[in-house]
């Protein structure tokens, strides 16, 4: 019930007015912009460009799966640097940096009702950092031997022998300098945004009346800055393995009939660190997803979310959880037996506030005003694509179904369907749901129409059959199959299909770039609030939102931001910033 | 916004108690940490960050030094000085430890002058802990020489575990780097101090806002943090 009078409701403001710095220059205003509006864009842009090399690299390889042999310039090693490229890519350069970076930077001050990020210019720095690392990156294509080939997990003693690609060239080095440099910037990004979200909310935002976008990204961000220094120190210390050679990760090893100059490393030590950061990693992609959905299923259903204070529990639930479940990427790793039992159970554990979350969002649409807008698809398409991804990650948190199933391509679909496409989905849903506030003008609804369901049932008919093509026993991260007594006919003729499938999805997020560009200037107007939604960012008084974001006064927040359909309500949804108490509010008192 | 706004919270209503009440004050209006500028928040936070750093380094560390099958240098031995015709074990590092310690001692007197706007008392306390801090580098750099001398590498050394070498460069040399960051930072915050910059609001170089008397504060926060560690770095490498 929100029966508060805005008068002794609203308390006296805690901080002074933020300093902005104001541009001088065209430079200072679109390119080293302090803005986090632009720094969000920079960092979106960037992201999509590596993302689209991301995406180039899966063609290649599925032209290698889908007919072996046909071409010649996809050796065995360019298809190893492919994969390691376009996973590291994926995971970290795309959806790490577009989920915190892009989102976090645009819709957290907006959201919470702040003029900017905290420190505007440290925010600025990181993105440069990030862009140098993307830079590095890249170069690593043009170096000497090119990438490298050791996988996105980088394993040594493989990742810095010279049997692997880039192993004892330029390309581990190059990846693991970017990998440091990403973090760094990162760093300074996310220190940002935890403090913007927990110090500098504007008057009445209370965290419990934040919306769930910024829960997401908050915990997210705060899992990060605690997870990625164990990739940090893996990093060091497989660079001065690699440079100087130490021998943190290499064990004593023979390597082309020589013994190696290394002695007593730990290859698994190695492991331990890169899940440490790699687990949790997953949920730093997948919280903000569920933040974001959260909020697009509320819209545009019309209603409030069902169980608010549990969606928060169970993602702050999830965030903790998610540091003590690493081992379960390690089963086959050889591990004492108690461990492998701990690790399954906190594992499955993990599988309770995620399955709160799923019922929660499926409440929310119960007898909902259902509104099939592109948005919405996007939303119910990850809500059918995560419990898919989450069901096979219940076999593969049991050791004893993991052992067996363990590197073959069921993993492939579990991983790509519970935290690459479902991810990616709700980033498609959220683009389509904010561009009208970032450019003004709505996407172009039927290229939205064509692009989500290719997109959808491509997808599903992607990585859906390669959980068949896995329960036979197809290996994955080979490059030549066609020989295996495993590859059977019916095999050989589903990966082709997966091939085509994969060239098809990919056509269609061409269509989606070209819409994004194209709806800049042809799309129809979106006034400010196209969406009918409660939460500060659709209130700003000008749209796009000018630097400093909110006019002359800071908006004051009376309500939570799910005010939809408020019974006795005049209009179907109460923005965050209107006071006074309207019908009945489901807000938790 | 003003980094150091001291208002009181605008706490109305009752307060509910156990555990209620602890979300209720995190989750409180505007702020989770009253009366906490968000300079030091996110030096709090960083330094939370580098914590897990420095506890991911001394781990495998520990893995290394555990899972080791040949011998490990004997540390009162090899961190040993010849002094006076005999070895004294330990002698270095115990004096570096000392003067690191007392360096945060001074640190604390200067963001004690530096909040009674005592511009030159602070500035000069200041300059002191940066001095303490460049004596301990020096000090560093002096037995990483006589190591290296000796034939300590980081890919080896002659009497022992190789992973010997590389922990040691590497973790002190991390710890090194952040000391000697810490010395620079020291420097630039003395001058603000010592021109004035905090009593006139002249705005930063690069970020354009007023600097603050708190920016001392901050400054000092991440020292002690620096000395925290190297109490623990201390204890796992040298009396281990």
């Amino acid at each position: 019930m929100v029966d508060i009078t805005p008068a002794d409701a609203v308390p006296p403001a805690e901080v002074g007015e933020m300093e902005l710095y104001h541009p001088h220059s065209w430079w200072t205003k679109y390119v080293f912009s302090q803005d986090a509006k632009v720094i969000a864009i920079q960092y979106s842009a960037t992201a999509t460009a590596i993302g689209m090399v991301a995406l180039v690299l899966s063609w290649l390889m599925r032209l290698q799966l889908g007919f072996p042999g046909t071409f010649d310039f996809i050796t065995p090693e360019a298809y190893y640097q492919f994969i390691t490229m376009h996973g590291m890519i994926m995971v970290i350069y795309l959806l790490t940096a577009l989920f915190l970076g892009g989102f976090g930077n645009y819709l957290i001050p907006l959201m919470v009702g702040a003029r900017d990020m905290v420190f505007p210019y440290v925010n600025m720095l990181s993105y440069w950092i990030y862009l140098l690392a993307v830079l590095v990156l890249v170069s690593s294509f043009f170096a000497p031997g090119g990438p490298t080939g050791a996988g996105w997990t980088l394993y040594p003693p493989q990742a810095i022998m010279t049997g692997t690609p880039g192993g004892q060239d330029w390309g581990i080095i190059l990846m693991l300098v970017s990998l440091i440099l990403f973090i760094i910037g990162f760093t300074m990004g996310g220190l940002n945004y935890v403090v913007t979200v927990l110090q500098a909310r504007t008057r009445g935002m209370t965290l419990m009346r934040l919306p769930l976008t910024v829960w997401g990204i908050f915990t997210a961000t705060v899992m990060a800055l605690l997870a990625f220094p164990a990739l940090f120190v893996a990093c060091v210390m497989m660079l001065f393995d690699r440079a100087l050679g130490t021998s943190f990760f290499m064990p004593a090893i023979v390597e082309m009939g020589e013994q190696l100059q290394h002695s007593g490393g730990s290859p698994i030590l190695f492991q331990h660190l890169f899940w440490f950061f790699g687990h949790p990693e997953v949920y730093i992609v997948a919280l903000p997803a569920f933040g974001i959905v959260s909020d697009l299923i509320s819209t545009h259903a019309r209603k409030n979310i069902f169980g608010y204070r549990m969606m928060v529990w169970a993602i702050v639930g999830i965030g903790a959880l998610s540091f003590v479940v690493w081992a379960h990427h390690m089963y086959v790793s050889g591990m004492h037996p108690y461990f492998g039992f701990f690790f399954a159970t906190t594992t499955l554990i993990i599988a309770v506030p995620t399955a709160i979350k799923v019922y929660n969002w499926v409440l929310t649409l119960w007898r909902g005003d259902i509104h099939l807008t592109i948005p919405m698809l996007f939303a119910l398409a990850f809500i059918v694509t995560f419990v898919n991804g989450g069901l096979t990650g219940l076999f593969l948190g049991n050791v004893v179904v993991d052992v067996p199933l363990s590197d073959t391509m069921f993993v492939v679909a579990h991983f790509h369907m519970v935290m690459g496409v479902a991810p990616i989905l709700v980033i498609f849903g959220a683009i389509y749901h904010w561009y009208p506030k970032v450019t003004g003008r709505m996407l172009n609804e039927a290229l939205g129409q064509f692009h989500f369901w290719v997109t959808f049932l491509g997808a599903y008919l992607i990585f859906f059959p390669m959980h068949y093509l896995g329960l036979v026993g197809l290996p994955r991260r080979y490059a030549e199959l066609t020989d295996m007594t495993i590859m059977t006919e019916s095999a050989h003729h589903l990966n082709s299909f997966i091939s085509i499938m994969a060239f098809i999805v990919g056509f269609a997020q061409l269509v989606f770039l070209f819409n994004l560009i194209w709806s800049i200037r042809h799309g129809r107007e979106a006034g400010g609030n196209p969406w009918r939604a409660t939460t500060l960012e659709w209130q700003t008084s000008e749209t796009p939102p000018v630097h400093g974001n909110f006019g002359k006064e800071l908006p004051i927040v009376y309500r939570w931001a799910y005010d939809y359909s408020v019974p006795g309500a005049k209009e179907d949804f109460i923005p965050q910033n209107v006071p006074g108490s309207f019908g009945t509010s489901k807000e938790p008192a | 916004m003003s980094e150091t706004t001291l208002t009181h919270s605008s706490q109305t209503e009752p307060r509910p108690a156990g555990w209620q009440g602890i979300a209720a004050d995190w989750s409180s209006d505007q702020r989770a940490f009253k009366n906490v500028s968000w300079g030091k928040a996110m030096m709090w936070i960083f330094l939370l960050s580098d914590t897990f750093i420095f506890g991911c380094f001394l781990l495998s560390y520990m893995t290394a030094r555990m899972s080791t099958r040949v011998p490990w240098p004997n540390p009162s031995e090899v961190f040993a000085l010849h002094i006076g015709g005999s070895n004294v074990p330990l002698i270095l590092i115990a004096i570096m430890t000392f003067v690191l310690i007392s360096s945060s001692g001074t640190m604390a007197m200067a963001v004690n002058f530096g909040y009674r706007r005592d511009r030159r008392k602070t500035a000069i306390l200041m300059l002191l802990t940066a001095l303490l801090g460049a004596t301990f580098v020096g000090m560093q750099a002096f037995e990483w020489t006589k190591l290296i001398t000796e034939g300590v590498r980081p890919w080896g050394n002659p009497w022992g575990a190789a992973q010997f070498g590389s922990t040691f460069f590497m973790i002190t040399g991390f710890h090194g780097t952040h000391v000697t960051i810490g010395v620079i930072f020291l420097i630039i915050v003395a001058r603000k101090v010592w021109r004035g910059d905090y009593d006139t609001g002249r705005p930063g170089f690069f970020t354009s806002r007023k600097g603050h008397y708190e920016s001392v504060e901050i400054m000092g926060l991440y020292w002690h943090f620096v000395d925290l560690v190297w109490v623990f770095i201390f204890a796992f490498f040298y009396l281990w």
